[in-house]
Parts: structure tokens; C-alpha cells; sequence
């Protein structure tokens, strides 16, 4: 798809009329370095009630003080997005009100994303010393001797007197390695101040040296528990620029093998959230059946936890002989288990008491803050891409989309499992019927992607994934960009925590479910 | 499905059966420098320490995964007397450092290692805290976290398998066996004589932490 370029002093006139017309969701925003031609950034909207899609692009010239018109009025989750391409490309939001940059350190030189960018260790070695906000000021202060002078106190200037609290880089309940900063007011959360990149590994940077072979290993490392997903994303959208057409076997095997990786997910995702929460049994029964699925997986792929199975134009290895028969008692075993967790912790009153009416996330600021996947569905919004834009073979499984109306912890936890179930009758109205031929199609020795603009996204296991590419014909991309699926959501809990008591943080925390990596790429 | 034998190049099958090779090492010490009384001590001492040996939870990306399925129903790490992980540095023995170390993330876990109590030890996983991985030629990732962290034992693999993990562990176990917690020769202050002695690179400009409100 080509975007629609709009010309800079139109834009904002632009982007406010598609709002207005009912492009209510904001895909992504894609920073952009055309060069010669200057800064600029994608927009990629869709109208959740139509179903339709666009993209529109703006450019601008200058490369010494690039500055675009923000959006971040219209659509809610622009703020992060806006200060990833300030952080990774320099452009600077007009009318932005918190221009920082999102993933790396203040005292950054340079932007890395930007074609000239200076790679050179000298310039940016590590740095061991902390990092100080870009909101703390030196106050002066009365000397003895009536002298002004700076006093080495800190103090903050955007929360003034309110009591500032710092959670993470390394905390068990931000699942990796995410800060928050928080104001409370007693127990009462006022502000958040989200500090992302203390995992960011500059994959889209790398990527753009890389074949793109070497790139599909990179994805399965970005949402490891989404690794399958990402990965065919990525594959999908090869396939897609270089004309290749896959087989219906493969289709199979991409299809299941996507369900068990979003069953693995659901399944870590309720061990985690009863841990955070205190139920350390519910986490060992978690394990105890994801351990069945990574065998799975290790038997047919070799890998348990990052598996690099897809391939362009394929899968790696044909499936062994008996997975038809382990996938299946597999399935009629989880089913069983089910019940198991509903009883141990579901029920449970203390689950109920802290997860019930907690952290809610409105139907209207779901889809202004683009919160798909799990999180979305809890508040009502039907976003899921197996039904929005069916890709492989989910127009051909009868299944259904889960959907709650709350919008609560509660039912956020509710929608994973209820998905296990989803994706085990999806599995096994595939599982009987995988067809015989080849796994994988031969495709030419140099994958080179012809020039022009390609994306693909599919549902991962928290949300939707997506893959842009921008090629030049060459080997590698001249621009890749993924599509985080917990970006959003880390935007929306500014939203769900304010005025919420500082131990639902960790509730809400938990069934968010957000993966670092993958929001920090 | 008939299976080759893999072809692994830089280990022999053999070294992979030879776990021996520390414990011979700690006997051949032990016997030159062994105090009766105080010799007997260490060795009490040490049988409790290393059996023991509590970890921070510590992870910042995909090896930490498999570090929790080590810790969990099927690998229980917990049998080998890794009883249980502490969320605070204070309380922990030794640091897994599972996931890839970025630049911003390396002054934190810097921190972190300052704040646990001596004896302690760090654990690298994966190829990401050895060497940086497949992100090696990143802007943003630190090549292994040997370069701010004294690394007692490496762990090979994208991620690990369970089975190494417990593999490495028990190897630091092993080394803390061979320390004297008694006499002279401590392991701060006499390292001469202890095998794999921690290598330490300090090419990076330390310098104190100013910002004490973030504290
Ligand atoms: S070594 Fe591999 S599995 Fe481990 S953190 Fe690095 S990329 Fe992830």
C-alpha cells in the first residue's frame, strides 16, 4: 500500500478531517529517513466500525530542526509513538506537551535511525553514571552570606510536592525491565511517568544491515511468547512483496503452530498474573502444562522457547509423524486443566476482591489508545486481525472472537482464558486434516524484495503485530519497522492508574500483559 | 527419523562428561593447605553455602523466561538447594544475569551487584550477558556483562536449555566449595590460588551516583 502524502502545512487540517470521518484507530506512527528528501513519518489508520485502511505520510525538508504538527490530541497513544520517532530520528511534534525522548538515555548523542547516524563507540560508550530525569531541577537556595547559590538537593519540577516513587528498572511485578515513576498523593496514584528502552536492542537499526534471512532470526527475540506470530508476520510480508505463494500444507502448520504459541502465551500469562498477585500454586500449575507445549515444540522445531520455524516460503522442518497425536492429547489434557485453574485461583475470593472493578479501560479510550489483543476485547472492542483481515486460514475455522464489556482486570484475565479455549477448537478442526505436500517452496538463493512499500500484520498473543517494510530492491530493507504490541498498552495505564490505589498497580500491571522486549525492540 | 550426531565444534563430547574436574581441583588444594580444626570448619561452611545459594530474580528479556521454567514445576531448581529467588538484592547469593544488558540497563544492574552482600557471585546466561549475542553489533547492547561484573560461571545457549542451567549452577556451586572462608586465604584478598579466578575489566569510567533522590 501506498501511503497518501499530504503536504506539511495541510497536514494537521488532514489528520483532524480523517479523525472526524471516523478513522478512529491509529495503527502506528512509522518515522521515516528519506535522505535527500528529508525527515517524515507514516500514519497508519483504519475506521474500526468499517474496517477500512489508509495510510498518509508527511515529509519535511529540513533535516537541521525537523519539526511535524502532533496528533496526539486525536488519537490518544500518539504521545509514545511521537516520542519514539523524536528519539530515534530527532523530529520534533509541535504542540507535543512532553517532548522527551521514550528509549534512550538524556545524554544521548545522536539518533539512531537516521541514515547518518555515527555508530562510533567513542561517542556513545557506557555510561555508568545515573541517569538523571530530564524534569528534576538544582533550586537555588539563600546562602549564609546572602548569596544565591544551586544547592545539590534535587527537586521535581513537573510533580512538585507530591510524593515520588519509583518502580522498576528491576521489579518482579513490571515482568522485566520497565520503570515507572509515579506521584502519589497517599495511596493514590497522580501521575505516571513511563521510562521504557532499558531493553531496547536497536533491532530495526541492525535490521537494516542484514539480509533478510538473518532478520527472521531477530523477530522470535523481540515478543518471545509470541515468537511463531512474529515471525510469520515477518515471513508473510516477504512472501507478500516477492509474489511467493505458500502451500496449504504450510498454511497447516503456520495455522496450529500460531494457536499453540497463543495457548503457551495465555498459560504464562496466568502463571504470572496469580504470582503477582500471591498465588505461587497457580504459577506451578502454568508451568506445569506449558512444559507440554514446549515439547511439543522442541520435537518438531528444535527450540522451546524461541523456536525460528518459519521461513520464507515455508517452515524449516516438516512436522514429525506423531505431532498430529501429541497436538491432540495435548488439547483433550488442557481441556481438562481448565477447570483446575478456575477453581484454585478464577474463583478464588481474594482474586475476585482485587481484580473485579479495577483498572478500567473504556471501550472509546481502548481504541484511542489502541490497546488490541486481550486487553482491547476485555473493553468491548472486537480488534482481533483473525477476523478483521483474515490471513492463513482463519477464514476457513469456525471460531469465536472473545469479547467482554468491563474493561477490568477481571476480564482481561477472563479473555485469555477463554481464548485456550478458542484456540483449542481451532486446533482441532485443523489437526485431522493437514494436507500432504511440501512444506516449504523453493525461493531464490539472494532474497531481494522488489522496490516499494509493504506491511502485514497478524494477531500475536497480546495484540496486533505488525511488519513495515521499505525496499530499495536491495537485500536488506531500507526501512523495517515492527508494530509493538505492548507500546499501547504501557500508554493506556496512564490512563487506567490515575486516581487508582498504588497496589492495583500491580494488578493491572499483570493483566495488561505486556512483553519489554517487544515494546522496546 | 534417523538423528546425526550433531557436530559441535569448540567442546568435546568428553568435556561434557567431565564434571569431575573441579572436585579433583578442590581436593588437591585442600590437601596442601588444610588446617585440621579450621580446614573441617570451611568444609561445614561451604557444604551450607553452596547448598544454598539463593538468586535475585533478575531478567530482563527471553532467557528469563527459561530461567522461570527453571525455577518451576518440571526443572525445580529448588532440588539442588536454589531454594527459592529473592526480589531483593540484600537477600541474594548470586545474580543471574539472564537477558541482554543494554546501555541504559548496565548502570542498573551495576548497582545492583554493589547492593548484594559479599560472598557473591554472577551468573552469565545465554549468549546474550556472555558476549551480546545475536544483538552483538547493536548501538545499544553491552558486548557480555564480564565488562562491569566480575563473571563467575558462563552459560551458553539462545536461551540456555533448562538442563544447562542447572548444569552451570551446579558448577557454582562447585566453586564456592573451594573457597576458604577462614585464615588468610580469603577469596577477596588471596585469589592467587583459586582456579577460574574472575576476570574483571574495568574499562569503564565509574563514577558515584549523584542523583540520590532516585534512590
Ligand atoms: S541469549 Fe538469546 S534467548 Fe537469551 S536473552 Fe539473548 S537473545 Fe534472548
Amino acid at each position: 500500500m501506498n501511503p497518501e502524502f499530504i503536504d506539511i502545512n495541510d497536514f494537521r487540517a488532514r489528520m483532524e478531517t480523517l479523525r472526524r470521518t471516523g478513522m478512529n484507530f491509529l495503527r502506528d506512527i512509522i518515522g521515516m529517513d528519506w535522505g535527500e528528501e528529508g525527515l517524515g513519518a507514516i500514519y497508519s489508520l483504519e475506521n474500526t466500525s468499517t474496517g477500512q485502511v489508509l495510510q498518509t505520510a508527511v515529509r519535511c525538508c529540513d533535516r537541521e530542526k525537523p519539526s511535524i504538527p502532533t496528533v496526539c490530541d486525536l488519537w490518544s497513544v500518539a504521545e509514545l509513538y511521537e516520542r519514539e520517532v523524536y528519539d530515534f530520528f530527532g523530529i520534533h511534534f509541535a504542540g507535543h506537551p512532553d517532548m522527551r525522548r521514550l528509549y534512550l538515555r538524556n545524554d544521548w548523542v545522536g539518533h539512531p535511525l537516521r541514515k547518518d547516524y555515527n555508530e562510533d563507540e567513542a561517542i556513545n560508550p557506557i555510561r555508568m553514571e545515573n541517569e538523571i530525569p530530564e524534569d528534576v531541577q538544582r533550586p537555588y537556595e539563600l546562602a549564609e552570606d546572602a548569596e544565591m547559590e544551586i544547592s545539590d538537593k534535587l527537586t521535581n519540577k513537573i510533580h512538585g510536592d507530591q510524593y515520588i516513587i519509583n518502580i522498576g528498572p528491576q521489579h518482579p511485578a513490571t515482568h522485566g525491565v520497565l520503570r515507572f515513576r509515579l506521584a502519589l498523593d497517599g495511596e493514590e496514584i497522580r501521575k505516571i511517568d513511563i521510562h521504557c528502552g532499558y531493553i531496547h536492542r536497536g533491532i530495526e537499526k541492525m535490521s537494516e544491515k542484514m539480509t533478510y534471512p538473518q532478520i527472521l532470526a531477530l523477530t522470535d527475540r523481540l515478543d518471545y511468547l509470541s515468537a511463531h506470530q512474529n515471525r510469520h508476520a515477518l515471513c508473510m510480508c516477504i512472501e507478500k512483496a516477492m509474489g511467493i505463494e505458500i502451500t496449504d500444507r504450510t498454511q497447516y502448520i503456520r495455522t496450529i503452530m500460531d494457536e499453540l504459541q497463543r495457548i503457551d502465551s495465555h498459560l504464562l500469562f496466568l502463571s504470572c498474573a496469580a504470582m503477582d498477585l500471591g498465588a505461587i500454586t497457580t504459577f506451578i500449575y502454568g508451568f506445569r502444562d506449558r512444559e507440554k507445549i514446549l515439547d511439543i515444540f522442541e520435537e518438531v522445531t528444535g527450540g522451546r522457547l524461541i523456536q525460528n520455524y518459519n521461513t520464507i516460503g515455508g517452515v524449516q522442518y516438516d512436522i514429525t509423524p506423531d505431532f498430529a497425536k501429541k497436538v491432540k492429547e495435548f488439547c483433550q489434557y488442557q481441556k481438562g486443566k481448565l477447570q483446575e485453574y478456575n477453581d484454585v485461583f478464577t474463583n478464588n475470593i481474594i482474586t475476585r476482591k482485587r481484580m473485579i472493578g479495577v483498572g478500567i479501560l473504556s471501550y472509546d479510550d481502548a481504541i484511542s489508545y489502541g490497546c488490541t489483543g486481550g486487553t482491547g476485547r476485555a473493553s468491548g472492542w472486537a480488534c482481533d486481525v483473525r477476523k478483521r483481515h483474515p490471513y492463513a486460514l482463519y477464514d476457513k475455522v469456525d471460531f469465536k472472537e472473545i469479547i467482554y464489556k468491563n474493561g477490568d482486570c477481571y476480564d482481561r484475565f477472563l479473555v485469555r482464558l477463554d481464548e485456550i479455549v478458542e484456540s483449542i477448537h481451532i486446533i482441532e478442526q485443523l489437526i485431522d486434516n493437514i494436507p500432504e505436500g511440501d512444506y516449504k517452496v523453493k525461493t531464490k538463493p539472494i532474497i531481494r524484495i522488489p522496490e516499494g512499500r509493504y506491511s502485514a500484520s497478524v494477531e500475536g498473543s497480546r495484540g496486533e503485530f505488525g511488519v513495515f517494510i521499505e525496499s530499495k530492491g536491495d537485500k536488506s530493507p531500507y526501512r523495517i519497522k515492527f508494530r509493538p504490541m505492548g507500546l499501547p498498552l504501557v500508554a493506556a495505564m496512564h490512563k487506567i492508574l490515575k486516581g487508582a490505589k498504588i497496589a492495583d498497580l500491580i494488578a493491572i500491571g499483570a493483566t495488561l500483559d505486556y512483553v519489554i522486549p517487544d515494546i522496546d525492540r | 527419523m534417523e538423528m546425526k550426531k550433531p557436530a559441535i565444534k569448540s567442546i568435546p563430547y568428553e568435556e561434557f562428561k567431565d564434571n569431575e574436574t573441579l572436585e579433583k581441583l578442590l581436593n588437591e588444594l585442600n590437601k596442601e593447605r588444610t588446617n585440621v580444626i579450621v580446614g573441617k570448619l570451611d568444609d561445614i561452611i561451604n557444604w551450607g553455602r553452596s547448598n544454598s545459594l539463593w538468586s535475585l530474580t533478575f531478567a530482563t528479556s527471553c532467557c528469563g523466561i527459561e530461567f522461570m521454567a527453571v525455577g518451576a514445576a518440571r526443572y525445580d531448581f529448588a532440588r539442588f538447594g536454589f531454594e527459592v529467588t529473592r526480589n531483593s538484592p540484600r537477600q541474594a547469593d548470586l545474580i543471574m544475569v539472564a537477558g541482554t544488558i543494554t546501555h541504559k540497563m548496565a548502570p542498573v544492574l551495576k548497582r545492583l551487584y554493589d547492593q548484594m552482600a559479599e560472598p557473591k557471585y554472577v551468573v552469565a546466561v545465554g549468549g546474550c550477558a556472555i558476549s551480546g549475542g545475536p544483538f552483538k553489533g547493536s548501538y545499544h547492547v553491552l558486548n557480555g556483562v564480564d565488562k562491569i561484573l566480575p563473571v563467575d560461571v558462563y552459560i551458553p545457549g539462545c536461551p540456555p536449555r533448562p538442563e544447562a542451567m542447572l548444569y552451570g549452577m551446579m558448577q557454582l556451586q562447585r566453586k564456592v566449595k573451594i573457597e576458604n572462608f577462614f585464615g588468610d586465604k580469603n577469596r577477596k584478598h588471596n585469589s592467587n590460588d583459586i582456579p577460574n579466578e574472575p576476570i574483571i575489566v574495568t574499562n569503564v569510567p565509574i563514577t558515584p551516583n549523584e542523583n540520590s533522590e532516585e534512590q
